[in-house]
């Protein structure tokens, strides 16, 4: 018998602040978006409405309980990992296998598995006593695996590793021994030149470009050397809105989409990027203030992998442009120009406020 | 469902502390994280700041040279003689072109684009920068600038650039005084200024548009574009504004140059009107001429061709180097030498026989007239053309204190005109022989030279400008076309005041007078050899005719008799002033080929006269 105060769907309980955050952020994003496109109003227009669907997304998902996700997630996985390879052999895009059209709807399974395989990791340690043993730490790596490995042969080096990073966030949150994750990192070190080999040369030439982009100013060092120039130049209090030139007179390129981080720093300077990363990091922070009040241990380490996942797109993308990490083609989250990857952001947080809003209330 | 929960129970506290645990340790990091990455913004937007700034400014900011606007040049009654017109040139910047080859041929499909243009493209990138564009195609028509419009994505790095064309209103009338502007050539570069120039195209060529480059010019302004990443500028930023050239006033007028234009018909020649109380050039003109447009844009090598093979010899600037024996024309400068001299008195009489010999030698010198004309004093010497007389003359005077003489009238001396390239012409003397032909003087060349022949050589310039000072009683003005000039854009004119010259020294009055009272009898009295012009004139002429056996050829060229017939081996010359009381314009006519100079020069003289002193203006 289902007990009274039982109910499959509620009405959206979502965390204002959060909430407040992510629009803020948002916000942030068109305004940016907007110079960036030359003041395109379509483009702007686009934007929006991928961003009312994502928060649409979000509330939807706010008002399905964790039990549900945990239910769903192993299907999830394998429905993700199944449409994975299946890009591999069908699969379009520019010169790699990274999107399934459907007629309608084109997009990346690597998305869906940004959800999925955080789940997928929680899902096989909630019911287990945690700190996971060495075994069961296997089998996630085991899980993490496979799909990294699929998108990374898409070729989607970023993608890759960030899905991977998501799945190994619940490992590190469900307890893993601080000497595992040390013998790992030392072995990852160790490995560095190997993975040289595994790269494709593209990939190998961003390394090269990210250790000296003067080498090929007018070729491969092109955009960072401009990406730092319009940061630079935007100095403590910037150019003013829609004032950039390095975007404007189109020396940043991307500037919608990857690199928009710096067509903001030039028209706003170091304060308007002190403020976005404060929202960021103020996003995260309540994130895992949320992730801790998660109800069961699913609710917990997804939440947890969520917020640091999403720390780490911020981070990637800030560094990249700043010249800190090679290019790597990862938007910034809810600012940068996007389709999908925004659904399954705003999706993600859709996932955080159902934590919320079926946290403990006991423990204060 | 699961073994792991059958076989260990979950301590849900401890768990939920280690999460926290591990929570703190992960907020502990990305605080860390943001803060490098603050830290990594800082660096670029405050430490960086300045240098990247620069790049950034660097990127975007370009400086370009802008060409100041050429000065505009006006008659004496602020009518247009050369202006500019807007018009469309393409040009092709080297840098931003891939298959320069390919791009001209496929260019040339599109627009008309000849081997010629391609050869002179190629000849002017030498001149420019890469990133610098380089004309193609001057003056494109309304259809080819929509036509590139249209095809515009094909060319990358190929534009059309609006410009200012040099234009003259009247085409050929004043090319030989005017001269052109034409493009820049490797020449013309060793000379000019390189950062005056580094945005102009055009330079003046001949006449006064070269004499006065420096004025019509300007000064070059330098302008800071901002440019987008494929180099092409945007926006001003900003702008040094180049200082345009000043507008010239000129002295010419142009129904008195149309007049002489349209007098001298076909006939090849020359006439030049002076104003002798300042040295103004009224009217200079050199037929035949050409169409100064031709050769802003680069003229065809048909319509070259054409202008080469013209037997006239367009090119050539008759009335500032042709090379004219002034024959009769020379008389009353003569007779002013012999009476100022003191060799003979105003009212001595000289018997005419018709043949004159010198003394131990049997070579008859002849007058026109067969028989001769009898006695006669310096007036009847004048009005009849009496050589005899001026044999006589300048037997007496010798030819150095002739020389000496008529060089204060500016013969045999450039006149000091504000053109380039004239002649000095030639008056002889014994130094003079010596030096150039390293021979001694023989007293048959004086007899010859008192008439105006022999050696005697002057340009139309020179005999207009000595007729102008005789005009003013040896009152000299270096001649002169430009009379002012102003600031562009501007009002006023500041006149430049006139150039006097050494002037000519009178003896005795009188002597001046016998002369003006001879010249005016050629026309108004009854045996004047010009009188046919006296018909319903309303003022008084001062004039003199000369017919001379030779014609405008250049200094060492020989004159091919079987190409001419008999009777056009002849210029027609005139000089005349008028009115002889005041005179206010003295003009020099030489006709060649033409005939007798009081049949055919005069009359030209007198239309001339006509246009100045009846027009109302004066």
């Amino acid at each position: 018998m289902k007990p009274a105060n039982f109910r499959w769907l509620h009405f959206p309980r979502v965390d204002i602040p959060l909430l407040v955050g992510l629009l803020l952020a948002a916000l942030i994003g068109l305004a940016a978006l907007y110079s960036a496109s030359d003041q395109n109003p379509a483009t702007v227009y686009r934007q929006v409405v991928r961003l009312g669907v994502g928060f649409t997304v979000l509330l939807a998902f706010s008002s399905i309980p964790p039990r549900l996700f945990r239910l769903w997630t192993p299907w999830a996985y394998l429905l993700g990992v199944l449409l994975l390879a299946v890009t591999l052999i069908v699969g379009e895009g520019r010169g790699t296998n990274r999107w399934l059209d459907f007629g309608v709807v084109r997009f990346q399974p690597s998305e869906i598995m940004k959800l999925a395989l955080p789940m997928a990791v929680a899902w096989y340690l909630h019911s287990r006593p945690l700190p996971p043993r060495f075994a069961e730490s296997g089998l996630v790596v085991a899980m993490v695996a496979v799909p990294m490995a699929i998108i990374y042969f898409q070729p989607d080096l970023g993608t890759a590793l960030l899905v991977g990073v998501s799945g190994l966030f619940v490992l590190y949150l469900a307890g893993l021994q601080w000497r595992l994750m040390g013998a790992t990192a030392a072995l990852g070190l160790v490995a560095l030149p190997l993975l040289w080999f595994l790269m494709h040369e593209y990939q190998r030439n961003r390394i090269r470009t990210f250790l000296n982009p003067e080498n090929d100013p007018l070729g491969e060092g092109w955009n960072i050397i401009q990406s730092k120039i319009a940061a630079g130049s935007g100095g403590l209090l910037g150019k003013g809105w829609l004032n950039g030139t390095q975007s404007h007179l189109e020396f940043l390129p991307e500037s919608s989409t990857d690199f928009i981080l710096s067509v903001y720093a030039e028209e706003f300077g170091f304060f308007g990027v002190a403020v976005l990363f404060s929202i960021y990091l103020f996003i995260v922070w309540r994130s895992l203030w949320i992730a801790k009040q998660g109800h069961d241990s699913y609710s917990r380490l997804l939440a947890g992998s969520l917020a640091m996942t999403f720390f780490v797109y911020v981070i990637v993308n800030a560094a990249m442009v700043s010249g800190l990490l090679p290019v790597v083609g990862v938007p910034l989250p809810l600012v940068s120009y996007g389709g999908t990857s925004i659904v399954t952001l705003l999706g993600g947080f859709g996932i955080l406020m159902s934590v919320y809003g079926h946290r403990r209330f006991t423990l204060r | 469902m699961n073994r792991a929960h059958r076989h260990v129970l979950k301590d849900q506290r401890l768990e939920a502390e280690l999460f926290s645990r591990r929570v703190l340790v992960a907020l502990v990091v990305i605080l860390a994280v943001f803060l490098v990455l603050l830290g990594r913004y800082l660096q670029l937007q405050w430490l960086q700041h300045d240098d990247l700034s620069a790049r950034s400014d660097r990127n975007r900011i370009r400086l370009q040279a802008v060409n100041p606007n050429r000065g505009l040049i006006y008659d004496r009654n602020g009518r247009l003689l050369a202006t500019n017109v807007p018009a469309y040139r393409l040009e092709l910047t080297p840098e931003r072109v891939e298959d320069i080859g390919g791009t001209l041929e496929e260019l040339a499909g599109l627009l008309d684009i000849t081997d010629v243009h391609i050869q002179r493209f190629e000849q002017r990138r030498d001149q420019y920068r890469r990133f610098q564009g380089v004309p193609l195609r001057f003056l494109l028509s309304e259809q080819e600038v929509a036509r590139f419009a249209v095809n515009r994505h094909r060319f990358p790095g190929v534009e059309i650039v609006p410009y200012l064309t040099r234009q003259y209103p009247y085409d050929e009338l004043f090319t030989h005084v005017l001269g052109y502007v034409g493009r820049i050539d490797a020449d013309d570069l060793s000379v000019l200024d390189g950062d005056n120039y580094r945005a102009a195209t055009h330079v003046g060529k001949i006449g006064v548009e070269q004499y006065r480059e420096s004025v019509l010019h300007g000064i070059s302004g330098i302008e800071q574009v901002e440019t987008n990443a494929e180099g092409r500028a945007v926006r001003t930023v900003s702008r040094n504004n180049p200082k345009p050239g000043r507008d010239l006033m000129l002295s010419l007028d142009i129904d008195v140059q149309r007049t002489a234009w349209t007098a001298l018909g076909d006939s090849a020649g020359a006439v030049v009107a002076v104003d002798p109380r300042n040295g103004d050039i009224l009217a200079f003109v050199s037929k035949p001429s050409f169409d100064a447009n031709l050769f802003v844009n680069g003229v065809s090598q048909q319509a070259y061709d054409e202008i080469l093979a013209d037997a006239g010899r367009p090119l050539f600037n008759r009335a500032l180097k042709g090379a004219y024996e002034p024959g009769s024309t020379f008389k009353p400068f003569v007779a002013l030498a012999g009476l100022e001299s003191g060799v003979m008195q105003h009212d001595q009489r000289v018997f005419s026989s018709g043949r004159f010999t010198l003394p131990n030698s049997e070579r008859p010198y002849r007058d026109w007239q067969r028989g001769g004309h009898g006695w006669v004093d310096v007036r009847g010497a004048l009005e009849q053309s009496v050589n005899t007389y001026f044999y006589q003359m300048a037997l007496e005077l010798g030819i150095d204190a002739m020389h000496q003489y008529l060089s204060q009238f500016g013969f045999g001396l450039a006149s000091g005109v504000d053109l380039s390239s004239e002649s000095a012409g030639i008056l002889p003397s014994r130094e003079w022989k010596r030096r150039t032909h390293n021979q001694i003087w023989f007293p048959g060349e004086t007899v010859i030279a008192g008439i105006g022949q022999g050696a005697n050589v002057v340009t139309p310039l020179q005999l207009a400008a000595a007729t102008a000072t005789l005009a003013a009683q040896g009152m000299r003005y270096r001649p002169r076309l430009v009379t002012a000039t102003r600031e562009s854009g501007s009002g006023d004119f500041q006149s430049l005041p006139p150039v006097s010259l050494p002037s000519v020294p009178i003896a005795d009055e009188a002597n001046w007078q016998a002369v003006y009272a001879g010249m005016i009898a050629v026309v108004h009295g009854q045996r004047g050899t010009a009188k046919g012009i006296s018909e319903n004139v309303g003022y008084t002429v001062a004039g003199k005719t000369g017919t001379a056996q030779l014609f405008g050829l250049r200094e060492g060229e020989v004159y091919e008799e079987e190409q001419v017939a008999a009777h056009l081996r002849h210029n027609a010359l005139f000089i005349a002033f008028a009115p002889a009381e005041a005179p206010t314009i003295a003009v020099a006519v030489v006709a060649e080929h033409s005939g007798a100079g009081s049949t055919v020069a005069a009359p030209i003289a007198r239309a001339v006269l006509d246009a100045w002193l009846l027009d109302d203006a004066q």
